[in-house]
């Protein structure tokens, strides 16, 4: 029953994205314009929209056409405005893994100490509600000024972006470990260190991961406007770039590729909550 | 030889709207080297107060508590705990859970010692085969084995239970039952433990503390079981002093754990609460 129930939900996704695709094909289709002839230069000046009355939308085939020419050479360097598009996303998700590591190294230490401590965790609850709520993007100003290189500045971006559902989740888990199971370890006169090792993490890093799931969820929302604001390089400056020589194909390749890295990110840490889950 | 000695024990807790509650106060027990001693009282008598302080775990208000002529001031592995929940890590395996135990109590140990050492209390609650399994994986009575497995490995010189049956069902609890005295008596272990089951502290127990009703609870009495040490638990109950000590036992937790307060029997001494035996009339 499981796998039949499985079966036809594939069916069903299937016909879902045909029908789209065939929606936007009939949608994007040549519209005859039978309207009075044309000033010629006007129809020199607009191409083949004006004159022959071709949708300025790119049709699935266009983008499958144009991704098929993407893919078979991903990695091409034609200076800096025009670069394979793995290039380009392996630049975005360099300063993703980047921002997002220093993240991890700050967020899960500090967060032990919040949630091991009642009195830091009040005492540092403010600043953590404050700067919490703050855009990433609005520290873009203070860290292009401050640090002076752009490509830093997007990886701190990432960062401040990506430290707070990991700091929170981490502090909490940390906090709710079981009172029984640190009985267990006090009676049995285990070490602070060992204790947070063997006791406090293990139990609490079903909650961690799920907030480091969250976090490089947003830091990569994050990184493709970062790179719009700092541009040179990455996806997220693909995108302007595209929409700066009016291509959209590209505009609708590149949200299509970082849907599907994003989904690769999500997914990836997923398992690693499969990973570290325990049942009771 | 007494192993354990509470003196003057007292457990207050700060009153909603000022003053203090006293759960009790003035508290003495002293236990020998290998006995097996049940404290039996109702709900908030602060019977797992007295436990927990044992253990270290929690800090009585007053008094203080002697094991092995050493006063205690927090957990140590002289003193082993039997939770009422178990209280396996569910991350570990059965090894993994008794090895963890093992490996605090000897920190130097080889794994290879260390694995050897809790194989053999795995095999001594006959858990043999279920090594390998995480606690999920196992029915309560086998969780319950892991946990006394556990605190037997690390060899303490005293076992400290709380209700650890309690959350079992009948025919499990039985059977563990059987397996703890089996334990104890082969190794002489001495044991403090809370219950609220009659016939559980008449199986095991060579000495029944009776509380009384808190808040200010005290030890009316102590009751020497009069039934022999190779008693069995399916057959006990045909022993002439059988009735005697369970009416005696439970006539106190029906009436006396509320009345005892108010008639406090002449000559009375915390210090020294009167021990009994009851039996049938000679």
């Amino acid at each position: 029953m499981m796998t039949n129930n499985a079966g036809r939900s594939y069916v069903v996704t299937a016909l879902i994205a045909f029908a789209f695709l065939l929606a936007w094909h009939i949608g994007v289709q040549t519209t005859s314009s039978g309207g009075p002839p044309l000033d010629p230069e006007y129809a020199k000046l607009m191409g083949a929209t004006a004159t022959t009355g071709k949708s300025p939308m790119p049709g699935p085939l266009d983008v499958g056409a144009k991704l098929a020419e993407h893919l078979s050479q991903p990695f091409y360097d034609k200076g800096p405005n025009d670069k394979g598009i793995g290039i380009q996303l392996a630049w975005s998700v360099l300063r993703v893994a980047m921002g997002y590591g220093l993240a991890v190294l700050v967020a899960i230490p500090l967060g032990f100490l919040i949630g091991m401590s009642p009195m830091m965790n009040r005492a540092l609850d403010p600043f953590i509600q404050l700067l919490k709520p703050v855009s990433p993007l609005a520290w873009m100003p203070l860290a292009l000024y401050t640090i002076k290189d752009s490509g830093k500045s997007a990886i701190f971006v990432i960062f401040i972006c990506s430290i707070w559902p990991m700091l929170i989740n981490t502090a909490f888990g940390v906090a709710s470990v079981r009172k029984e199971w640190l009985n267990v370890a006090r009676t049995l006169e285990v070490g602070p260190f060992r204790r947070a090792f063997t006791v406090i993490l293990p139990a609490a890093a079903p909650t961690i991961v799920t907030g480091m799931r969250i976090s490089i969820g947003i830091a990569w929302l994050v990184i493709v406007a970062a790179e719009m604001l700092v541009g040179g390089t990455g996806i997220g400056y693909f995108v302007w770039n595209e929409w700066n020589n009016l291509s959209i194909t590209n505009v609708i390749i590149a949200i299509l590729v970082i849907g599907v890295v994003g989904m690769i990110l999500d997914q990836a840490l997923a398992r690693v909550g499969r990973a570290v889950t325990f049942p009771e | 030889m007494s192993v354990i000695s509470l003196e003057a024990l007292a457990k207050r807790y700060p009153k909603n709207g000022g003053g203090e509650t006293t759960i009790f106060e003035n508290l003495w027990l002293s236990v020998n080297k290998g006995e097996f001693v049940c404290i039996i009282g109702h709900s908030g008598c602060g019977k797992t107060t007295v436990l927990n302080s044992l253990a270290g775990l929690d800090r009585p208000t007053e008094g203080v508590i002697i094991v092995d002529e050493k006063e205690i001031t927090g957990p140590g592995l002289d003193r082993a705990m039997i939770f009422q929940g178990h209280a396996l890590l569910p991350w570990k395996t059965v090894m993994a859970n008794v090895a963890f135990a093992v490996s605090s109590r000897w920190p130097k140990a080889s794994r290879a010692e260390v694995e050897s050492r809790a194989q053999k209390f795995i095999d001594l609650v006959g858990l043999t085969g279920s090594e390998r399994k995480r606690p999920a994986e196992l029915s309560g009575g086998m969780k319950q084995r892991v946990g006394i497995a556990r605190a037997l490995s690390i060899e303490p010189k005293i076992m400290l239970m709380d209700e650890p049956f309690s959350a079992l069902d009948a025919l499990t609890r039985g059977s563990l039952q059987d397996e703890v005295r089996r334990i104890c008596r082969e190794t002489g272990q001495t044991v403090v433990m809370i219950t609220h089951d009659v016939d559980e502290a008449m199986y095991l127990a060579d000495k029944v503390v009776m509380m009384t009703n808190g808040p200010g609870a005290m030890v009316a009495e102590i009751v020497q079981n009069p039934l022999p040490l190779d008693r069995d638990r399916t057959g006990m109950h045909k022993h002439p002093d059988y009735y005697a000590l369970r009416n005696h036992l439970i006539d106190f937790l029906v009436s006396g754990s509320r009345t005892f307060r108010d008639n406090i029997p002449p000559g009375y001494d915390p210090r020294k609460p009167p021990v009994v035996r009851p039996a049938v009339a000679a």
